[in-house]
């Protein structure tokens, strides 16, 4: 028994220990932005002038801008954009409706800098000036599939006669979306909403090859101070976006969990 | 007791015995045009275009000012077989292959354990394995150089305890791709494995353990054979980005360590060759479409693909 007991916690102690070294680079960076020493090498001491430093930085806040509204613009337009194409696919046949299904996957497969080099090629055939647009195109291009899939496999398990039921009580096609599917494939385009946003917010790759040079968006503003040295103030915008997330999520999924204890309940 | 007379069939049911059920209200209308439009447009515009266009590009040459010239030749591919660019496809392969090893490797002990553990405390733990996404990739990476240089975190930590006397190389070589690729591709491991492995169904397990199977038995004669799509998904999360992101290389690999992302963004922005990069982006979409097919074979679903 005490043998078995060991075991479990040895389990636990490996998954925990898992987690904490995915946490760990950043528990690093939020460390070191309450250091003195410019150098994240040692720590000197404790301060916040890190905090009041970044908003003296005009660049970074500019990069720190342009990051956050691209995530958000992006994530509302492909969260759209993938909800209506998920539906129109699944609910009317056209011509080419094979090819486009298949397209729409392909986003998802291929390496980030095939479609990263792709984008910036047909941008510059367009004679599309890159920036913030390009940057923001590129994010609703690559972040659609991730919402058609999610709300896609929440509309395949849709039972087929609640809408039919709502069509044959009457409803019109728009009401039978409106007040029927729609809120039933929620929980699919809230998580592909999220997952979108997660993908903009991480993306390194194709926001190098459609920046201008005169965009800044975080990732490219690290990755150019990168081998120069940074300094601390970036940690501290790191500890801020990641507190700002984290409260977001959480609100969000508590939300959520009300609204379904709240329908659970009527 | 059901009169017959009076059950009334409901509409659906009854059209379906008429008509296809495909084919009823298909007429068009803005209703259809709104749901089917954006989609067409959209996929053809963002993403059969610029794959069509860089296809395109493969065949033709570069003026080497920067600019194309579009006299149709195969040149490009003939490069490939270069034997530096060979040896830099071979090295990403490695690197590629060690990465999606290293990620099974630790992914099915963590998704075996968590069977083990309550599933409020499991689901938790699944959220939590997602919060670095919500970190920027590179500014974890730069998180990991401040723990993995000669005078970083690690090796100042090693030397205090006297376990080193000199700090360990971690970066600026292709240990420090590795790491770097293992720590930022980990979770797409881990997601289709963990998901795979909690499906499996306990009953086979107490079987085989009633028929004295061990560990290693269990391991792989049921767990593994039953969980190979998963696998197969996270293998294929984590092959394809780890020999294309080049921006780990770049930083973690030092200055003269490339890897096939490396060689397609330096003809695109520093050699600028750009029908040279596309046929090298070919082959990586080649190469990505075979893996694919590879997955589909093995009935994987690709709704699956990507956490969907």
């Amino acid at each position: 028994m005490a043998r078995i007991q060991r075991g479990q916690k040895l389990r636990h102690f490996y998954i925990y220990f898992v987690l904490f070294l995915l946490f760990l680079p950043i528990f690093i960076l939020v460390a070191f932005s309450f250091n003195e020493s410019k150098l994240n090498v040692v720590f000197t001491g404790f301060t916040f002038s890190w905090y009041a430093r970044l908003f003296a930085n005009p660049d970074l806040l500019e990069a720190f801008k342009n990051t956050i509204l691209i995530a958000v613009i992006s994530t509302t337009v492909s969260t759209i954009l993938g909800t209506i194409s998920a539906v129109g696919l699944k609910k009317f046949h056209f011509r080419g409706q094979a090819l486009v299904d298949k397209l729409i996957y392909i986003p998802i497969v291929i390496p980030e800098i095939v479609l990263g080099i792709a984008l910036l090629s047909v941008f510059t055939l367009a004679n599309l000036e890159l920036s913030f647009w390009t940057v923001l195109l590129a994010h609703i291009s690559f972040s659609v599939p991730f919402v058609v899939t999610s709300v896609r496999s929440t509309l395949y398990a849709l039972p087929k006669n609640t809408e039919e039921a709502a069509e044959d009580l009457g409803a019109s096609r728009w009401q039978t979306f409106w007040r029927v599917t729609l809120p039933l494939i929620m929980p699919g385009i809230v998580s592909g909403a999220l997952l979108a946003f997660t993908l903009s917010l991480d993306d390194v790759v194709i926001s190098y090859f459609a920046a201008g040079p005169g965009t800044n968006t975080l990732p490219l503003y690290i990755y150019s101070n990168i081998k120069t040295g940074i300094s601390p103030d970036v940690n501290a915008l790191t500890s801020l976006m990641l507190i700002i997330t984290i409260i977001i999520l959480t609100t969000s999924a508590h939300f959520q969990s009300k609204r379904i204890a709240s329908r659970s309940r009527a | 007791m059901l009169n017959p007379s009076r059950v009334t069939i409901p509409r659906s049911v009854f059209m379906r015995f008429v008509k296809s059920p495909d084919t009823p209200k298909d007429q068009p209308s803005l209703f259809r045009t709104l749901f089917t439009l954006p989609a067409i447009f959209y996929s053809v515009l963002l993403i059969a275009l610029p794959l069509l266009y860089i296809f395109f590009l493969s065949f033709m040459r570069s003026d080497n000012y920067g600019g194309i010239l579009y006299e149709f030749n195969l040149e490009n591919y003939g490069e490939i077989f270069d034997s530096t660019y060979l040896s830099i496809f071979l090295k990403s392969a490695l690197i590629g292959l060690a990465t999606t090893f290293i990620c099974l490797l630790i992914s099915y002990p963590f998704a075996i354990f968590l069977r083990g553990v309550p599933e409020k405390r499991r689901n938790l733990i699944m959220k939590l394995v997602m919060v670095p996404f919500l970190t920027n990739s590179l500014i974890r990476t730069y998180g990991l150089i401040t723990l993995l240089r000669k005078n970083g975190v690690i090796n100042a930590g090693l030397m205090a305890t006297g376990l080193i006397s000199e700090p360990l190389s971690l970066m600026y070589n292709n240990l420090g791709i590795l790491i770097g690729m293992v720590y930022t591709l980990l979770p797409f491991m881990i997601l289709p494995v963990c998901s795979a492995v909690g499906k499996v169904d306990q009953n086979l397990l107490d079987a085989a353990e009633d028929l004295g199977a061990g560990k290693f038995h269990k391991f792989f004669k049921i767990y593994l054979p039953l969980t190979l799509q998963g696998a197969f998904n996270g293998s294929l999360m984590v092959f394809i980005p780890a020999i294309g992101f080049f921006f780990i290389a770049d930083i973690l690999g030092g200055g003269r360590a490339m890897i096939i992302g490396n060689l397609i963004k330096n003809q695109f922005l520093t050699a600028r060759n750009w029908p040279l990069g596309a046929a090298f982006s070919i082959v990586l979409l080649g190469i990505t479409f075979l893996l694919v097919k590879a997955y589909k074979k093995i009935g994987g679903n690709l709704d699956e693909l990507g956490g969907g």
